[in-house]
């Protein structure tokens, strides 16, 4: 198809939906002026935000209150109605440890070594995320051949959902694959990579930046071409070397936007859990077992479900983000 | 190597490639590898015979064994290239393999059988990119299924995101009434609990409403996202309120204000939040993970997951599958990709 029909083509199919969007607000447009007549236009901006305040209210603002009645509730009933008020059991029964630094010593061992856990993942995750971002935005940023293609395929992991993600690195690092294949070539041993506990815990770490630094090197990048060139041509006239203007000008104008990047990626590893579940499991053992999935652990998998303890927990961790959310907002007023 | 080089540097300002250059070169490479190399490795190994697929240490291409039709037996045989002790080699199909010998014959001459030991013999392959895995995979996994109900719950619950946050963006920002503010910030700090923390209740709503087993249960309770309503929100609040009074005095029905004037106006927002909206609910897990659990109704996501849990993992047609779940959403970008970027740099959400 030459370029000049495709356009044509292109006109048309435009043209033929705009008739049809125009043929739909014709039809709407009698029951909303029915409508309007009876509200009068003060009333129509509820009419408005009803919809979407219906649905947001019933499925999400309403099971976060519920949270709240799990977590005080005991038992094994799934209906609020049928499970008994308990106080503070459930949060008693988490934080009951006679040494918070052993996880063995806790009455709910599983809970503090997925706190342990996600501690150690956020902080290695957190810091080499906002390391290789920082360091590819910044070489992104200088005057590079072909920057489009490398920040594209740089992007690319970000689109995948995180069963792609685990089923590709499972398919790399499985017993006979990719990996252990290049080390055979190169006179080592097979490496079991994912019944390792140490190197499995590695890979969670990497395999999740692989799949979000994308993310946040465009984030990083975007914050970059805001800082105005001219500033770098007065500092090079002024007899600055390279790192003198990384230092006095690039960091603190990007300081900012590092903030949101770090408190946007700290949020999201606190959160990790898809990634992990479809890729090790939690496992082996208890390796890769975090916050998130000892709450879906406890809700939906194990046999005895205690909705008490993973509402109580996940509560827990709601505290955790809203003092984190709340340093981001701080922040970007800040900024503002 | 040199007329590389010679490109390269012209993409400075300044005449010569510098050493940091260079580095920067090499480590653009170094992620390129690590981030791109590992699908396209997926890709070439989703057109490997599950027996190249065993095979250890693999190799890069796809191969298949070349076969030769012979008089006389009914299916086609593999072709081997035999070496024999004095150097010599010759290009012989297998008839069959009995412990450590092989019965070959030559297709010229089909009459004699020759015995040779496998250690002698040599498979002749080419490098052969099939749609044998794709096929199988679509036919023994339920493929089409899942896939119906993905983009079903993609389309639906996108359309869905765009009219009603569209429409509480377009009340939240152009209309000052009782509660506003209110149900703006009740909004937007539930923006900082994720889901996951309140899986429970979402659940217990969901078998209250009947929705288990649904693709309802999945479209509907996603469709009010408060990221798509602060998103179209502060875009919208850029839109001159004096192009709504003027539609006003033409005798415009609020309605058609919204549909005919900030609508049209709002294109670029509405684009970012549709790409969102697909990119979410394309590769959302955890929801229909949790609402759905009769596989006639599990999204390509769901399936996936459960096809790699299953004992026999048959990692050919797994992956020929797993090609096939990226190729939407890697068109989506493909055409629409500057939209997904600037809005990212922009919004700082994903």
């Amino acid at each position: 198809m030459s370029g000049h029909a495709r356009k044509r083509t292109g006109n048309v199919l435009s043209e033929g939906l705009g008739s049809f969007y125009d043929l739909i607000i014709s039809f709407t447009d009698i029951p909303f002026g029915v409508i309007q007549r009876i509200v009068g236009v003060r009333g129509m901006p509820y009419i408005f935000v009803l919809p979407n305040l219906l649905i947001f209210g019933i499925f999400i603002l309403f099971p976060m209150l519920l949270n709240f009645v799990y977590a005080f509730t005991g038992g094994s009933a799934f209906l609020p109605a049928e499970r008994p008020w308990v106080g503070t059991a459930n949060f008693d029964r988490l934080l009951a440890c006679e040494n918070y630094l052993e996880p063995r010593t806790c009455e709910e061992d599983l809970f503090w070594r997925s706190i342990y856990n996600t501690f150690s993942y956020v902080v290695f995750q957190v810091a080499l995320m906002v390391l290789f971002s920082l360091i590819t935005a910044l070489i992104l940023n200088r005057n590079i051949k072909a920057r489009g293609f490398f920040r594209s395929v740089y992007f690319y992991p970000v689109l995948l959902s995180p069963i792609v993600v685990s089923l590709i690195w499972k398919w790399i690092l499985q017993e006979n694959g990719l990996v252990n294949g290049i080390l055979i070539n190169l006179g080592f041993d097979k490496f079991p990579f994912l019944v390792n506990a140490q190197s499995a815990q590695v890979l969670v770490i990497m395999i999740s930046i692989w799949a979000f630094m994308g993310f946040y090197m465009l984030i990083l990048l975007a914050g970059l071409q805001a800082i105005p060139a001219d500033l770098y041509e007065a500092a090079s006239i002024d007899g600055a070397n390279p790192w003198d203007s990384f230092s006095k000008i690039t960091m603190p104008l990007l300081m900012p936007t590092m903030v949101v990047v770090l408190v946007l990626s700290l949020i999201r590893a606190v959160q990790v859990f898809d990634i992990v579940f479809a890729f090790t499991g939690g496992g082996p053992g208890t390796a890769t077992l975090y916050i998130v999935q000892y709450i879906y652990n406890y809700g939906f998998s194990s046999p005895n479900k205690q909705f008490g303890l993973a509402a109580a927990a996940s509560l827990l961790m709601a505290g955790v983000l809203i003092v984190l959310t709340i340093i981001q907002l701080a922040v970007r007023r800040e900024e503002n | 190597m040199s007329t590389i080089l010679e490109t390269l540097r012209l993409t400075k300002g300044h005449k010569k490639l510098d050493f940091t250059d260079i580095i920067s070169y090499v480590y653009l490479c170094l992620g390129l590898i690590i981030l791109f190399g590992p699908i396209v490795w997926l890709v070439l190994s989703s057109f490997k015979t599950s027996g190249e697929i065993a095979k250890f240490p693999p190799r890069l291409l796809p191969y298949r064994q070349e076969t030769v039709v012979v008089e006389g037996y009914d299916k086609p045989l593999p072709l081997y290239i035999i070496t024999s002790e004095d150097g010599s080699t010759q290009t012989l199909a297998q008839v069959r393999r009995v412990g450590l010998e092989a019965q070959m014959i030559d297709p010229a001459n089909p009459d004699e059988i020759i015995k040779v030991n496998i250690k002698q013999r040599q498979p002749v392959e080419y490098v052969y990119f099939g749609p044998e895995n794709y096929i199988e995979g679509i036919e023994s996994f339920d493929f089409g299924l899942y896939l119906w109900n993905s983009v079903v719950v993609t389309i639906t619950a996108t359309l869905l995101t765009l009219l009603v946050n569209s429409m509480a963006a377009f009340a939240l920002s152009k209309y000052k009434f009782p509660g506003r503010d209110a149900i703006f910030v009740i909004m937007i700090s539930t923006l900082m609990v994720p889901l996951s923390v309140v899986l429970v209740p979402v659940y217990l709503v969901i078998t209250t409403v009947g929705w288990n087993n649904n693709l309802l249960g999945i479209i509907i309770p996603a469709a009010a996202t408060p990221t798509g309503v602060f998103l179209l929100r502060q875009y919208m609040l850029t839109i001159p309120n004096e192009l709504i009074d003027a539609a006003r005095i033409d005798g415009a029905s609020e309605w058609r204000i919204y549909a005919q004037v900030i609508v049209p106006l709002a294109k670029p927002a509405l684009a970012v939040l549709t790409i969102f909206s697909v990119m979410w609910r394309w590769n959302d897990f955890l929801w229909p993970l949790i609402v759905l659990s009769r596989s006639e109704f599990f999204t390509l996501q769901v399936g996936l997951s459960s096809f790699q849990g299953e004992l026999n993992v048959q990692w050919n047609l797994i992956l020929a599958m797993t090609v096939l779940t990226l190729l939407p959403i890697t068109l989506v970008f493909g055409f629409l990709q500057r939209y997904v970027t600037t809005g990212i740099a922009t919004t700082g959400m994903k």
